[in-house]
Formats: structure tokens, C-alpha cells, sequence
């Protein structure tokens, strides 16, 4: 599914939320009571539910809902495959979240929803949550062009890793399984081959 | 090179492999629940997509559903609502439905295995991070998000870039009274909570051979833990004796094909990793963690460690965090901490071996009048099998409540919660914040941990009973 906007992501430019902390799981992103809801809508409200009881918590600070960018901790997005927590940073606003490292699930729900997962070093994220702790206001530039992240107001300009077909269908906001479909004759002739003891149910129980 | 587990899997089910773009990978087996479907089966209907494949597709409840009261209708109505659409989209697309009130029901990785639907060689996915739990057949199984789901039910494939592979290899024997979750608890600690990112471990070595297959599902099934992919182990004859007869399980002359397959599925000697670790099982002692990811742990005989003794800032400050929301002094040895609640089950403690193990300790003692103790059978023929072994009359001879299966406490979506500041000791397989209840605290340990835990009301062992 391409992003909320309905289109491709080439640049992300704004403000951001700087959160300083390493393995933030997926439960703190969106608690569990979020995913009885049926719909693909509707998580900001819920991002971060506990975290944000805190007032002092960066998303409650002044100017946090105008940002579309998040930089995070190291191993962001870890624990449950829910990508309830990817739709909830979407709904709240981001485009796109930069982090020394993400957990795998997350990292492959982030690129199917349309959410820019940036892998920095950890040495790039020190010099990002510098900049942005002494300029919360400053504005952060993610170029997927250029695999940058950027403080231009810092001179801060850091390189980020972002495989290069997830790239590209971040910025075309492709529909994942019509490019897979163009390879159905390969999937029913694989399905020949299969082996003929695997196991299959039949039918409705 | 040596061909190993991870590869002979993996390349048996490549569909596909356009240049630039990651190969196309066949799924064997697609399970599903109701709490990450329905926006797949939303997404496909719209699309005016259809299940591919039907019968490589099985549902399940199991993530919200009630555990007690199940004659009546279901109080939550987000709850019921999912559950109804589970029921409606199954119907609508030819999928295979365990209901609640179906023998059949249960956690999706507990029923998986019971059914014989989860075979050695395959390829298995759900949109639930703990399908590592599968691996234990010598199957690479691994969690997807819901846009993932969607693109199998339309697809019946999923692209995936090729993950690195990682040996954790356990040397030695597991000392009396030590677990399967106590070697994984370890396992996770040596590797830290972000250390398997990107990459599928293979567990081997002696202490992993000599684990039963429910123990095996316990180790792989916390795979997601250390951050990897996926985790799995070599079939051998304690898979095969596992499988045999099962209602999916092949018959007759299919059996001996498929024997004679995965009896060449295993690594062969000499085959190199991407990267290897090795645990001395002999050295390991039960595992109680003490913050709010799962390597932050430590054995029973230990302290509550000291932050400031950790090598990096970023661990320190995590540290800190952990033992200010855990409400811990460093220095408090684990024995003196007391609990409030007490859970057992899990899809990485809820099978009938776990069960027999907290029932052995339990049988002639009491729970201790400051905890709440709650057993959660698996599935709804764990259940069944415990209650005809007596075990249930264990349970609540000693204080114990004896619950209908789900995911339960776990994750507490089904109003099974710890009420804020409540500590638990908990079989099940996270202790993120606020994640059995807002405010509740969670603390690791394997079944027989928990249930000697319930009765003394503060860590214990069972042989210090």
C-alpha cells in the first residue's frame, strides 16, 4: 500500500522529534489495547500511549505535531510485527524515522506503508541528536535521492542506508503485490513442483 | 561449501529472482489471526484480490479472545467485533476457521505444531512476530506485518532480502531443573536484545539435541527476542516421532518420501556462518530478568544489577530507565523480590510439557495469599489433555485459576491485565513496559520458576520449597 498521501516519498523536510532511546519495541509505539481496532486509520491518537502520559515527553512538546520526521535509538521498532506502530507514526505525521538500526519487521512494514526507515550510524545519530538538542526547531532534510539526512542549519549532513528497492518503491509508492503479480506464471509454475506431502486444508471448517 | 539448514530452505522456495529486486519467496503455510487480518482481508477486497490459496491458509482466535465465561457473548465489543470479521472473512474466502469452542482453537503457534500443519523444510509466516516458534521442525518461519499478509493471501509469496546466517551453538548438558526458556533467556542475554538483527540463527550443539520439541519450540519461538529473523533446528528423529501420525502429518508412502527429505535437510559438517556464538549449557543456572527488554536478565541466585556497571552509555541509560519503571534497587537479591501475580502460559510456555512442569510443583502446596496465580492452556486441546491428566485439579486445588486458551496475560488484549505497579513472574516471552497492563511489570522465568514463585509469593526455586 503506498503512503497516506497516496504517492511516493522523495524528500522529507521539517521539523523532528528527537526520542534518545535504544530498543524502543513496537508495544511502546502503539500499546495492545490500539490493536482491537479493525481500520488502517485512526493510531495517532495512540502513538506512544503511556510515554505521552509524561507531559515532558517529547511528543507533547511544543511544535511536535508539525514534525514528519523522527530520529530515534538504535534497534527502533523491535519486539511485535504489529504494523499498527507504523500507521500510528503515520497518522500522527511522520514520513519518515532515522535510527542506527530497526527491528526487521518493523523495518519491512515501514517500506510497505510508505514510512522512510533510515539507517544511520551511530555516530550520525549522535551528531543528529546534538544538533537537534541544541536547536529543537531546527529543520531536518531526509533526501531518499541522495541516501541523506540532513541539519542544514548545523552543517550537519549524514549518510543513511536504505536498500536499493525499497528505495525505489518508496519514492513511486508502488503497490507491492501488483509488481509481484507480474510474476504469476512463475508462482502457479513453481506450484506444480511442489512436493505432494505438504499439507493443505480444504474448505471452510 | 557445506549446504546448510537455512539455505537448502531457502532455495527450494525462491520463485523468483529478477535481477534488482529481492527474490520471491513461496509460502508453505499461512497462518492467521484475528487481530492482524482484517485490514489484509479489507485490502485485498478492495482491490478486488482474492486468498490465492485457501488451503495453504488457516485461522485461528486467539489474540483477544476471553479465557473464562465463554458460554457467554463476548463483553468487549472491539474484541467481539474482530472476532466476528475473523469469522466473516474466513467464510468469504474458503479459509479454514478454529473458532473459539473448536478442539482446534488455540495460539496459532501452538496449534500449528499440534495439527501437524508445521513440517520440517517449509516455509511458514503470520502476521505475529513469535512464528519463529515454528523453527523448531527445521522450518524457516518468521513474523510479517499486515501488508505482508496481505501480499501472501494475494500472492501465496513474499518478497524477501536473503538474511544472514548465525550459528548459536550450546555446548553440554543443562544442569537438573533447568529449561529450555532458561537456555534461550541465556542464549538472548549473550546476544543482546538488538544482536540477531537481519539474520536467521540456526541453534545446534548437544543441549539443543537433547531438548524435547515443545522445549525446542520454547527456544525458537524467542528468537524475535535477540532481534533475529527467525530462529530453527536440524529435524532428527525426536521431530519425526513428534510428526508421526498427526492429523496433517503425511501418511503411507508420502510419509516415507517426506522422511527420506528431511532426514537431508540438517547442515552438514564443516558448513561456515555468517557469525557463531557458543554457550556452555553447563553453565547456566534459571534465568529471571530484571528490566523491561528481554536480555536484561540475570539467574536467581543473582542481584539486581548496577546500571553503572554496564560497558556503554546508551545500555546504561536503558538500565536506569528499566529499573526505575521496574520499581528495582540494584543490589535486591532476585529471591527477596516479591510478586503479585503469577502467569503461566504463552505460545512460549503454554504446551502440555510446560504445564506438567509448573503441576509437578504446584501438587500438595498453596499459592501464597498475596498472588494472583493464572494458568492459560495453550490451545483448547492442551486444555483438554491437562484436564485429563488431572492437572487442572492441581492448579486449582492450589489456588491456581484454570483458564480457556489464548494469548491471554501475555499481552493482556483480552482484559487478562496486571493492574498498575502489579509485578508478575510470567512464562511468557516479553517484559516491555506496560505490556501484560499499563503499569504492570513483568518478569521472565520458565514454568516451574513460576510456580514455585506462586507459592512462596517471591522468586524461588522449587527445590528451595
Amino acid at each position: 500500500m503506498p503512503d497516506a498521501d497516496g504517492g511516493g516519498v522523495t524528500r522529507v523536510a521539517s521539523r523532528a522529534v528527537a526520542l534518545d532511546r535504544r530498543d524502543v519495541d513496537t508495544d511502546q509505539i502503539i500499546p495492545a489495547s490500539w490493536l482491537k481496532r479493525v481500520e488502517r486509520t485512526g493510531f495517532g491518537a495512540g502513538l506512544f500511549g503511556a510515554w505521552r502520559e509524561d507531559p515532558d515527553f517529547v511528543l507533547n512538546r511544543p511544535g511536535a505535531t508539525e514534525a514528519r520526521v523522527l530520529v530515534a535509538g538504535a534497534n527502533f521498532g523491535c519486539g511485535s510485527s504489529r504494523e499498527h506502530a507504523v500507521w500510528a507514526l503515520q497518522d500522527f505525521g511522520f514520513r519518515a524515522v532515522v535510527a542506527p538500526g530497526f527491528g526487521d519487521i518493523f523495518r519491512n512494514n515501514a517500506v510497505a506503508a510508505g514510512l522512510v526507515p533510515a539507517v544511520v550510524s551511530e555516530e550520525s545519530a549522535a551528531r543528529l541528536f546534538a544538533a537537534l538538542a541544541a536547536d529543537p526547531d531546527a529543520e531536518v532534510v531526509v533526501d531518499l535521492a541522495e541516501r541523506t539526512v540532513a541539519v542544514p542549519s548545523a552543517r550537519v549532513l549524514e549518510p543513511f542506508e536504505l536498500a536499493d528497492y525499497a528505495r525505489w518503491r518508496l519514492m513511486e509508492g508502488l503497490d507491492d503485490i501488483g509488481l509481484t503479480l507480474r510474476h504469476e506464471p512463475e508462482i502457479s509454475a513453481f506450484e506444480v513442483r511442489r512436493p505432494a506431502w505438504l499439507p493443505g486444508l480444504a474448505g471452510s471448517a | 561449501m557445506a549446504g546448510r539448514l537455512f539455505d537448502k530452505i531457502w532455495d527450494r522456495h525462491v520463485v523468483a529472482s529478477p535481477p534488482d529486486e529481492p527474490p520471491l519467496l513461496y509460502i508453505d503455510m499461512h497462518l492467521v489471526h484475528e487481530v492482524t487480518s482484517p485490514q489484509a482481508f479489507e485490502g485485498i477486497e478492495l482491490a478486488g484480490r482474492k486468498v490465492r490459496r485457501p488451503d495453504l491458509t488457516v485461522a485461528t482466535m486467539d489474540h483477544d479472545v476471553p479465557t473464562k465465561g465463554l458460554d457467554q457473548p463476548i463483553a468487549d465489543p472491539l474484541a467481539a467485533e474482530q472476532i466476528a470479521r475473523l469469522r466473516r472473512n474466513a467464510q468469504a474466502h474458503g479459509v479454514t476457521l478454529y473458532p473459539l469452542g473448536n478442539i482446534e482453537q488455540g495460539i496459532v503457534h501452538v496449534i500449528g505444531p499440534q495439527l501437524g500443519l508445521t513440517q520440517p523444510g517449509m516455509t511458514i509466516v503470520c502476521g505475529d512476530s513469535h512464528t519463529s516458534t515454528h523453527g523448531a521442525f527445521g522450518t524457516l518461519a518468521f513474523g510479517i506485518g499486515t501488508s505482508e499478509v496481505e501480499h501472501v493471501m494475494a500472492t501465496q509469496t513474499l518478497r524477501q532480502a536473503k538474511p544472514a546466517a548465525m550459528a548459536v551453538t550450546v555446548d553440554g548438558e543443562l544442569g537438573p531443573g533447568l529449561t529450555a526458556k532458561d537456555l534461550v533467556l541465556g542464549i538472548i542475554r549473550a546476544l543482546g536484545t538488538g544482536g540477531g538483527v537481519g539474520s536467521v540463527i540456526e541453534y545446534r550443539g548437544a543441549a539443543v539435541r537433547a531438548l524435547s520439541m515443545q522445549g525446542r519450540m520454547t527456544v525458537c519461538n524467542m528468537s524475535i527476542e535477540g532481534g533475529a529473523r527467525a530462529g530453527m533446528i536440524a529435524p532428527d528423529d525426536t521431530t519425526f516421532a513428534f510428526l508421526e501420525g498427526r492429523k496433517h502429518s503425511p501418511k503411507g508412502k508420502l510419509w516415507e518420501q517426506a522422511l527420506d527429505d528431511w532426514r537431508g535437510l540438517a547442515t552438514e559438517d564443516g558448513a561456515a556462518f555468517d557469525r557463531e556464538i557458543r554457550i556452555d549449557a553447563s553453565a547456566l543456572r534459571p534465568a529471571v530478568t530484571w528490566g523491561t527488554n528481554p536480555a536484561q536478565s540475570v539467574t536467581i541466585d543473582d542481584i539486581v544489577p548496577d546500571p553503572a556497571a554496564l560497558s556503554t552509555p546508551a545500555l546504561r541509560q536503558a538500565a536506569e530507565r528499566a529499573l526505575t519503571y521496574m520499581n528495582l534497587t540494584p543490589g535486591t537479591a532476585i529471591r527477596d523480590i516479591p510478586v503479585d501475580a503469577v502467569f503461566i502460559g504463552s505460545c512460549t510456555n503454554g504446551r502440555l510439557e510446560d504445564l506438567r512442569a509448573a503441576a509437578e510443583v504446584i501438587r500438595g502446596r498453596t499459592v501464597s495469599p498475596r498472588v494472583r496465580a493464572l494458568v492459560v492452556p495453550g490451545s483448547a486441546r492442551v486444555k483438554a489433555e491437562a484436564e485429563a491428566e488431572g492437572l487442572d485439579q492441581a492448579f486449582t486445588d492450589a489456588g491456581f485459576e484454570w483458564r480457556s486458551a489464548g494469548c491471554s496475560m501475555c499481552l493482556g488484549m483480552n482484559g487478562d491485565i496486571l493492574s498498575p505497579g502489579e509485578r508478575s513472574a510470567s512464562t511468557s516471552n516479553r517484559n516491555f513496559e506496560g505490556r501484560q497492563g499499563p503499569g504492570g511489570r513483568t518478569h521472565l522465568v520458565s514454568p516451574a520458576v513460576a510456580a514455585a514463585t506462586a507459592v512462596a509469593g517471591h522468586f524461588t526455586l522449587p527445590g528451595d520449597l
